[in-house]
C-alpha cells in the first residue's frame, strides 16, 4: 500500500453493476422517441404547410380549416406525436443536467404536469374547432 | 468516498500513485467541434420548441375560444417581435427536423465514419437554413 488513496468499496462486481444497468425500461423509452420522430416526419411538414395556408387567417377560416376532416384528424395525431416526443425529450434533459434526487423528481412531475395540460389544451380546442 | 460510481473513476498516473480521474467529457478544456456543437444544438433547439408547442396550444385556445381571443393572438404573431420569435421557432424546428434525420439514420446504422458525419452535418446547416428562407419567402412574398 503505502498510498494515500484507496479503494474501499468491498462490494462484488455483481452486486455494483445490479440496479445500474439497462434492465429498466430504457429501451421502451428509446424506441418510442424514435416512434414519434419517425411519425413528426411527414405531421410536421404538415403543420409547416398549415400555418402558410393559415397566414393572416381569422377564427371563421380557422374553423373552416379544421372542420375539414383530414386536418382535425392530422392536427390530433400531430399533437399527439408533438407532445409525446417532447415529453420524452425533456425526461432525458432533466435526467442529464439535475443531480438531485429530489429535485430530478419535482422537475420530471412538474413537467409531466405542464406536458399533459397543454397537450389536452391543444387537442381540446382542435376538437372544439372541428365540430 | 460517498458515491460506488466513484469506485469507477479510480486509476494510476505513470507513477504509479492511485489519482481520482476526471469526469468525462470534460467541457471545459474540449475544442468545440462540427460534431458536438450540431448535437448541443440539436437539445437547444429541442427544449426551445417544447415553448413553441406550449405557444402552438395557446393559439389553437385562443381559436376555440373567441374571434376576438383569436383576433389578438394573430396580431401578436403578426407583430415586429412576434415575427422574430417566429422567425427563430421556424429555423429551430427545420433544423431539428433535418438533424433529426440524421439522428435516425445513425440509428439505422448509416453515416458513422467521420468523412460523411461532417458531410451530413454540414447538409443538415445548409437545408436547415435554406427551408427557413423558402418558407418566409413563401410567407412574406408569395402568401
Amino acid at each position: 500500500m503505502g498510498n494515500a488513496k484507496s479503494i474501499k468499496i468491498m462490494r462484488s462486481s455483481l452486486g455494483r453493476a445490479r440496479g445500474l444497468g439497462s434492465a429498466k425500461s430504457g429501451v421502451g423509452h428509446w424506441w418510442a422517441q424514435r416512434l414519434t420522430a419517425i411519425a413528426l416526419l411527414p405531421l410536421s411538414l404538415y403543420f409547416v404547410l398549415s400555418v402558410l395556408l393559415l397566414d393572416g387567417a381569422n377564427q371563421a377560416a380557422m374553423q373552416r380549416y379544421m372542420a375539414e376532416p383530414w386536418n382535425g384528424v392530422l392536427f390530433l395525431a400531430l399533437i399527439f406525436a408533438l407532445f409525446h416526443h417532447l415529453r420524452l425529450g425533456l425526461q432525458v434533459v432533466i435526467e442529464d443536467y439535475i443531480h438531485t434526487e429530489a429535485k430530478r423528481l419535482a422537475a420530471l412531475l412538474a413537467m409531466r404536469a405542464a406536458v399533459v395540460f397543454f397537450g389536452i389544451l391543444a387537442a381540446l380546442s382542435v376538437l372544439k374547432l372541428t365540430f | 468516498m460517498q458515491d460506488v460510481r466513484e469506485a469507477f473513476m479510480q486509476g494510476r498516473n505513470s507513477t504509479g500513485a492511485m489519482v481520482q480521474r476526471p469526469l468525462s467529457p470534460h467541457l471545459q478544456i474540449y475544442r468545440p467541434q462540427i460534431s458536438s456543437t450540431l448535437s448541443i444544438f440539436h437539445r437547444i433547439a429541442g427544449i426551445a420548441l417544447s415553448g413553441g408547442a406550449v405557444l402552438l396550444s395557446l393559439w389553437l385556445a385562443a381559436a376555440a375560444a373567441s374571434p376576438s381571443a383569436f383576433a389578438v393572438a394573430q396580431s401578436l404573431a403578426d407583430s415586429i417581435l412576434g415575427m422574430i420569435v417566429l422567425f427563430g421557432f421556424t429555423l429551430a424546428l427545420f433544423y431539428h427536423f433535418c438533424n433529426g434525420i440524421r439522428h435516425l439514420l445513425w440509428d439505422a446504422g448509416y453515416g458513422y465514419d467521420l468523412p460523411t458525419m461532417h458531410r451530413t452535418g454540414y447538409a443538415v446547416l445548409i437545408c436547415s437554413v435554406g427551408l427557413t428562407v423558402i418558407f418566409w419567402f413563401i410567407g412574406l412574398v408569395v402568401g
